[in-house]
């Protein structure tokens, strides 16, 4: 395959950390500073190792690169199968990048317990590069499931008060989902072998499968609700607004920038490829949902009084964006759905830091209990609000990219759901600067307000670098979206010929792909008539 | 025609941006920053003027600077003559208005003078993005950018009023532009592939549609920013803004960028083909003479100036967007010129308010009695600009109402003529009382002091500062009026 290094690169991406791991448990759990820095410094050099991927990633093949493929436990045909795609490719990045930052903010946050702490947050990173990178089903599943048990210790021990709850919840409803996912893994491996003869857990071998409807509906929807759940969608996002409120900063950061982004990551390398059909079928509920979840999420954003519980249910909007854009099924949709992810990933990311900033310094996060902090903490001030409007898709800034090509995806297949989907972007302004205006402007009515310090150092340096992406991509997005194109028609042109088969079966499948896309214009050109 | 690559517009938006921390770094010598301001106005201006030699031959420049933000759109600066029309207004505007501000905030002794002068200099930047625009995206970003830099601006002064006017300007405005406008954009995207301005329009060569008839509203509305009503509301609650910001914001700045980027949607993107051909043409019109008609009677019930100055500019900005609409040659360069024009006197009028309320505290109409003696300048620069509003030549006004008027002619349209000729008696209706209670009504208070012995009055005094930049604002309207060729060539070069 091309441009695959003779080094096993992305496994070395993924258990860096647990290098990391092995060093921090030598150290005595009474040097915190020790822990902390090696945490850190384990971290960054897996965001430098993770780097070269951006560099050698050639952008004109949709194929899988640096693959790494081994037979694993041969009698059942599993492989250790590891590669990316423009899918993957800047998700792992992301991932490398967030946890980097998200242990620099938790110096000061946790101070018990560090080893642990950071011992979790490691072992977490393994579990999401892992996810990203697995290509066999029962790879990907066990990456999957490593991931859930670092996350529910980070939210159960060093979380809020009503932390055991918030953590069970999140435990049993990602659980639930992932038990669904798996009897739907091992039902597509007996129907390959049915098929085909051969059994494979290899996910790339189920691409082409042409499963038979009414088994792909069934299918399709044991995976639905378990990335549903991840997503969260509506309304299977209960779990979330109590995950993120109790879970520490680094936690929320990581759940938020990461965690969710496996459901639609899910979507992409499953469901749409897998399911051509099924996909198809359900595009006008997962449509509605996704609405539903923009609209309901962003409603109950600006009724909350909890900066954090604000937040997270933002997420519920923002993550309504970018199904939308997906089940678009057009290249503008998934390309904004994507370059959203790692949008949303970074905003609310930074949003949680700030939060965690404030909470530092305050302990508390009832925006009644701010008001005037503008006045004692002007340059936090300046970055909160920047990142509040990156967060609402001003032009100009990140957010605005994503939410451009998500429309025009969404007004391209539906006009109907595009120009609902736009009210939610008003709300979402809304929330935010309502939001922003109670904390930071007025007068300081709270005496504890007055003797605030303004950002550190240390505040600085984990988040600067958010923002300079944030106006990287909102100024010049064109980097990051070249490394999708090849990725993104290769999905739809998956996606697409089944329809046209399904209503032309006579075709032979070349000619098939030539009317999918013209198809595709002429929907776009037809909306126009 | 030729194209000129060059760096200019690029420069010209720059040169009030590179002002900002400049002006933060100073904001403790006044002098000092109010320099900066002036220095960066007299730069953008020259900038600008210096691009004008091309544009009136019949070139345009160009200047990408963000080359495939997406596919089929860049963020890409153009020039041509109708961008540097609104231009050369502004950028002119800005310096005396900077002059102004200096008089009106000193006197007035304003907190964070700092933050309103370097917003002021965002505001012009992203202003001068407008202008400079190539397309619709590029267009939308600094449409956004200008809404959130005179968020500041409006509420200024803090007090729970001028948060809540400040509230409702952002909301209105980022409302309408996040849902409408972004539709429309995006509509056109969808059926053109790109949003890139065009001469005769990107779209007229499409087919008629519903959709595309719909997504004229779209733009029509979502542009919030030309006041068009019923989503006018934001202009009279941002008053509560000090009077220089009223002036050059809600005169010039922001409600022309409204009406400059729809009549930018009428000819470089639907182009006047397809507006005829789907009959957009009158049912915009129809849409824009209910709000010249109902803003003027509204006008006729407010007392408060600046409340009055509104809902007038509410009127006059549906103008420039009536001439457009009427797809005829004296008719569009009926409104293009009337950005030009309005501008100067509506800021003058604007000035003159600031002037009445620094000198002498008076904000109503009715406490105007006899302050024509003691504030003559200004009284008299606020006749020669409502002469203006009114349409009576020689002021600027009058060339607008002659295109106008001929325009509605030339459309056969007896309804819209009607329409101009009410509004301009309701125009004439709610400004001439003012001059005449100032010059020929007796101040009863005053006189009830005079009676009772005591020194004749407080003393009023115009502020010079204040009074030179607004008499320069008059005197300009009556040149335009009089010498209208810069602006009628740029506005005939426009619609060749």
């Amino acid at each position: 395959m091309m441009n695959s290094l003779n080094f096993p690169i992305l496994s070395m991406i993924t258990y860096l950390p647990l290098a990391g791991i092995l060093v921090i448990c030598m150290i005595d759990s009474k040097r915190l500073q020790l822990i902390r820095w090696v945490a850190f410094g384990t971290a960054v050099v897996t965001f430098l190792v993770s780097l070269p991927l951006y560099f050698m990633f050639d952008n004109g093949t949709w194929e899988m690169q640096f693959v790494e493929d081994v037979p694993w436990v041969s009698q059942f045909a599993i492989h250790y199968h590891m590669g990316i795609d423009g899918i993957s490719l800047l998700l792992v990045l992301l991932t490398t990048f967030l946890t980097a930052l998200a242990i620099l903010s938790t110096w000061t946050a946790v101070t018990e317990r560090v080893k642990g702490y950071m011992v979790s947050l490691l072992f977490l990173e393994t579990g999401m590069i892992g996810v990203f990178c697995a290509l066999d089903f029962v790879l990907f599943y066990v990456f999957w499931e490593v991931m859930l048990i670092p996350m529910y210790f980070i939210i159960g021990i060093w979380g809020g008060p009503r932390r055991i709850y918030a953590a069970v919840k999140f435990f049993i409803y990602t659980m639930s989902g992932s038990v669904l996912m798996l009897v739907a893994i091992l039902v597509l491996y007996f129907m390959h072998f049915k098929a085909t003869g051969t059994y494979t857990f290899d996910i790339l071998d189920y691409y082409n499968l042409g499963l038979p409807g009414n088994i792909q509906m069934w299918l399709f929807l044991a995976f639905f609700v378990a990335f549903a759940i991840k997503v969260p969608m509506f309304p299977f996002h209960t779990w979330l607004p109590d995950a993120h409120v109790e879970a520490p900063t680094a936690g929320s950061v990581i759940l938020a920038g990461v965690l969710l982004k496996m459901g639609i990551y899910g979507f992409l390398r499953f469901c749409l490829p897998i399911f051509p059909q099924a996909t198809i079928n359900f595009v006008p509920i997962v449509l509605a949902l996704s609405v539903v979840g923009i609209i309901y999420g962003a409603m109950v954003s600006i009724a909350q009084d909890d900066i954090k519980k604000l937040v997270a249910y933002s997420s519920v909007s923002h993550l309504g964006y970018c199904m939308l854009g997906m089940f678009a099924l057009n290249t503008d949709g998934l390309k904004g759905s994507m370059i959203q992810m790692i949008n949303h990933g970074l905003s609310t990311g930074a949003l949680f830091l700030i939060v965690g900033m404030l909470y530092e310094r305050r302990h508390t996060r009832l925006i009644s209990e701010y008001g005037g902090i503008m006045k004692v903490m002007p340059a936090f001030a300046a970055l909160f609000l920047l990142v509040a409007l990156s967060s609402m898709g001003v032009p100009g800034l990140n957010g605005f990219v994503g939410e451009l090509l998500i429309l025009i995806g969404a007004f391209k297949s539906s006009l109907g759901y595009g120009l609902v989907a736009t009210i939610g972007l008003i709300l979402g302004a809304v929330y935010l600067l309502w939001m922003y205006k109670r904390v930071m402007y007025g007068q300081i009515t709270k005496a504890e307000n007055q003797g605030l310090k303004d950002m550190t150092g240390r505040e600085y340096a984990y988040l600067l670098p958010i923002v300079l992406f944030i106006v990287w991509i909102g100024v010049y997005p064109k980097p990051f979206l070249k490394t999708m194109d090849a990725s993104v028609d290769h999905l739809l042109e998956m996606v697409n010929p089944q329809t046209t088969a399904h209503l032309d079966g006579a075709k032979p499948s070349w000619l098939n792909n030539v009317f999918a896309r013209v198809d595709l214009q002429q929907v776009a050109k037809g909306q126009g008539r | 025609m030729e194209t000129i690559l060059s760096i200019k517009p690029l420069l010209a938006v720059l040169a009030s941006l590179l002002a900002v921390p400049l002006i933060l770094g100073t904001g403790n010598r006044p002098n000092v920053r109010e320099f900066w301001s002036i220095l960066a106005g007299v730069l953008k201006f020259s900038i600008v003027m210096s691009m004008a030699p091309a544009i009136l031959s019949g070139h345009t420049i160009e200047y990408t600077l963000v080359s495939g933000f997406y596919q089929g759109i860049d963020i890409k600066f153009r020039v041509d003559a109708f961008g540097l029309l609104f231009a050369t207004v502004s950028s002119f505007l800005w310096i005396v208005t900077t002059c102004y501000s200096i008089g009106y905030m000193r006197a007035g002794k304003e907190h964070a003078q700092t933050r309103y002068y370097s917003c002021f200099a965002v505001s012009l930047s992203a202003t001068m993005g407008v202008a400079f625009s190539a397309n619709l995206v590029t267009l939308f970003v600094f449409y956004e950018i200008l809404s959130l830099a005179t968020v500041p601006l409006v509420g200024h002064k803090e007090t729970p009023e001028a948060i809540e006017g400040a509230k409702k300007y952002f909301l209105y405005l980022l409302g309408m532009s996040k849902t409408f406008l972004l539709s429309g954009i995006i509509i056109v995207y969808m059926v053109a592939g790109t949003t890139d301005f065009q001469r005769h329009g990107l779209l007229s060569n499409q087919p008629g549609s519903w959709l595309l008839f719909v997504g004229f509203f779209l733009f029509l509305f979502g542009f919030a920013k030309g006041a068009v009503m019923p989503f006018h509301n934001w202009l009279p609650s941002a008053m509560v803004a000090p009077t220089p910001v009223s002036a050059l914001l809600h005169a010039v700045a922001v409600v022309k960028v409204g009406v400059f980027s729809i009549l930018r949607v009428v000819f470089n993107v639907y182009g006047i083909d397809l507006m005829s051909r789907i009959n957009l043409g009158f049912a915009a019109a129809y849409v824009v003479s209910f709000t010249i008609i109902t803003a003027s009677i509204i006008a006729l019930t407010k007392d408060n100036l600046k409340a009055r100055l509104a809902y007038s500019t509410v009127s006059q900005l549906s103008y420039v967007i009536l001439g457009a609409v009427l797809l005829t040659p004296s008719g569009m360069v009926g409104g293009i010129i009337h950005i030009a024009n309005h501008a100067f006197s509506k800021i003058t009028l604007f000035f003159c308010a600031g002037s009445l309320y620094c000198s002498a505290h008076k904000t109503e109409i009715s406490q105007l009695s006899g302050i024509g003696k003691r504030m003559p300048w200004t009284m008299a620069a606020f006749f020669i600009a409502s002469l203006s509003m009114i349409g009576v030549p020689p002021a600027a006004g009058f060339t607008t109402k002659w295109f106008l008027a001929l325009g509605s002619i030339e459309a056969h349209s007896v309804p819209i003529l009607m329409v101009l000729l009410v509004s301009t008696v309701l125009n004439a209706a709610y400004f001439l009382p003012i001059t005449y209670k100032a010059f020929f009504e007796k101040d009863k208070d005053a006189a009830a002091v005079a009676h009772a012995g005591d020194e004749p009055h407080e003393d009023i005094r115009e502020i010079k500062m204040v009074v030179v930049p607004l008499v320069l604002t008059a005197t300009i309207s009556l040149l335009i009026g009089i010498f209208p060729d810069y602006f009628l060539s740029l506005a005939k070069e426009v619609i060749r």
